[in-house]
């Protein structure tokens, strides 16, 4: 868990994100991710071991828990009002560069 | 012009929400006419201390209209009838510009209102524009905005904390009765402390988060800042609820808070943990809370010791949780459907990563990289698994606490604000001044952030009132008490 995140480390969690970092913020990040992930090292002190995972608060509050809707259609947003938010958009779809070589 | 000039001084001299809501109601002020004292105030205050973003004034003064008609037509006038409130730019109101501080969603008007904001406004807010915050809720300072820093207007030198920081200012310098802000780490508390205003981190489920631009989906929350204990709870109340549009909004019933905290806390249990007085604390914050706590076991309550052991752990499973969620929140931030696109990508691909890496700033990409690197293959169970399960025993920890005590109170920061830049190069150090909030945002529990005094150089200090799941009764009841102290 000490594991120190090298530069190709930080390119490929980079891609793996969508983010082209220049060189410069390369170095940072990986200075600062590593500093980070040496404080997140405390963690190991603790046995945690059958210790159930929290993924939210709504798990434990003791209150009237929410119920999910009825699975039924409603109206939501204006088509037309949503699309004209798009950078390009031809009106039903959205527009993007080229995904497959033809 | 004697009107006018009375409506002036409300804005030179703050009103409780309740005296301001009388005025109006008797048609003493005209809800237009605060409108425009306050947008004035707005235009003298607002190119030093940068806290907003935008105005929707058409909006506000629409609605004033209509509030001044209802006045004059004798009607009853809803909770909230002519009081200008400002929303943190993560909220949106639609056909107003949504940035949540980032230029990665210029030029996005939304189509619609968040409910926190659809629900001001039915209770008769008027709605003067967006605020300032660090980009995408991320960070502790302010300095992170794409559109500059907020200021603090106790010390324009400093800043005014994070990430609401400028719904904090809004209130401080009175450019807003009350705001709407949003807290997932402390961003509602550690602001309203260093800014010297009341601020409030409702129970996690309280508040619907539908028309928040989601940062760390577990933990966020929206609540409102005030410059008093009992317009907070107002503004709560107003807000608060189930809404079908948030699956996890609680349905539990909405008290009167306001009235909650004209309880007296004469009986109530106080919590105090070692953990959080410890190495790191500022001298004279420590002295400030202690007279907190003296002032309350002078108004009757009884002081217990309790212990907290894994506040230590707080930080790191904190910034764990709280960045592999927003790498995948934030992955929605493509240049496709809304906001930025970069010119130059001549595919797919390439437009993905170039919007996203010319229009996110450094902080933002920071906490990106961290969470994909806790949540990618081989390293889950160790970074983000772990986190997971060391969040169930800081949760249980408080759980056991609130079977003993009634409500738990902390500094809520351990320094009071500090000066723009003297953080800025160091992530690490500005996280880790995040101690004694991210606790309640693990847990799930409500809290409520109260000014307790100040330090010799005048710099405001805050108290942080915790209590368990749905008590923020309790929390507005001693909150109410510290302030009438007035330490």
């Amino acid at each position: 868990m000490t594991a120190r995140v090298t530069e190709e480390e930080v390119e490929r969690v980079a891609e793996l994100a969508h983010l082209q970092l220049t060189p410069d913020e390369s170095v940072r990040m990986q200075k600062d991710l590593n500093a980070i992930l040496d404080h997140v090292a405390e963690l190991n002190e603790l046995d945690t071991t059958g210790v159930v995972p929290l993924a939210s608060a709504n798990e434990l509050a003791d209150a009237p828990a929410s119920e999910l809707r009825a699975d039924v259609v409603v109206k939501s947003l204006d088509r037309a009002v949503v699309m004209a938010q798009a950078p390009e958009s031809s009106g039903a779809f959205f527009k993007v560069p080229k995904v497959i070589e033809r | 012009m004697a009107g006018e000039s009375k409506t002036g001084s409300f804005v030179e001299k703050p009103q409780t929400l309740a005296a301001l809501k009388g005025e109006i109601a008797a048609g003493r002020t005209k809800a237009v006419d605060l409108a425009a004292a306050y947008y004035q105030r707005i235009a003298k205050k607002n190119p030093r201390l940068n806290v907003y973003l935008s105005l929707t004034k058409d909006r506000a003064l629409a609605q004033a209209t209509h509030i001044d008609e209802l006045a004059a037509k004798g009607d009853p006038l809803p909770p909230l009838a002519g009081i200008p409130v400002g929303i943190k730019d993560v909220l949106v109101m639609q056909g107003a510009p949504a940035t949540a501080g980032s230029k990665i969603l210029e030029g996005y008007l939304p189509p619609y209102d968040a409910t926190a904001v659809a629900k001001l406004e039915a209770a008769g807010a008027l709605l003067l524009g967006k605020i300032n915050c660090d980009e995408f809720a991320m960070g502790s300072s302010n300095e992170n905005s794409a559109y500059g820093p907020v200021r603090n207007p106790v010390d324009t030198e400093r800043v005014p904390g994070g990430s609401s920081g400028g719904s904090a200012a809004a209130v401080a310098a009175n450019m807003a009765v009350g705001t709407l802000g949003s807290d997932t780490g402390g961003s509602i508390r550690q602001p309203a402390s260093f800014c010297g205003v009341v601020g409030v981190l409702p129970t996690y489920g309280r508040v619907s988060r539908y028309g928040l631009i989601a940062f760390a989906s577990s933990l966020d929350r929206v609540g409102p800042f005030a410059a008093n204990v009992r317009d907070a709870a107002t503004i709560l109340s107003v807000i608060a609820g189930h809404d079908p549009k948030d699956a996890t909004s609680s349905q539990a019933p909405v008290p009167d808070y306001a009235a909650e905290s004209d309880k007296p806390v004469e009986g109530l249990r106080i919590g105090v943990p070692a953990e959080y007085f410890a190495e790191g604390l500022d001298a004279e914050v420590r002295a400030q809370i202690e007279k907190g706590i003296d002032a309350l076991k002078k108004a009757g309550c009884t002081i217990k010791p309790v212990s907290l052991p894994h506040t230590k752990y707080a930080i790191p499973t904190y910034y764990l949780v709280a960045t592999a969620e927003a790498s995948a929140n934030l992955a929605r931030f493509d240049g496709v459907r809304y906001g930025y696109r970069s010119p130059q990508s001549e595919t797919l691909s390439d437009m993905y990563s170039h919007s996203r890496d010319e229009a996110f700033g450094a902080e933002v990409k920071r906490r990106i990289l961290l969470g994909t690197y806790a949540l990618s293959a081989g390293y889950y169970d160790a970074y983000y698994l772990k986190a997971q399960q060391v969040r169930r025993l800081l949760a249980e920890e408080f759980l056991r606490a609130f079977t003993q005590v009634d409500a738990i109170v902390t500094p809520t920061s351990p320094v009071p604000a500090f000066k723009l830049g003297e953080k800025a190069d160091d992530p690490l150090a500005m996280y880790l001044a995040d101690i004694y909030t991210v606790t309640a945002s693990l847990a799930g529990i409500c809290g409520v952030a109260v000014p307790c005094g100040a330090t010799s150089t005048g710099l405001p200090v805050g108290m942080q009132v915790l209590a368990g799941h749905f008590q923020e009764g309790a929390a507005f009841r001693v909150a109410r008490a510290v302030e009438s102290a007035q330490i």
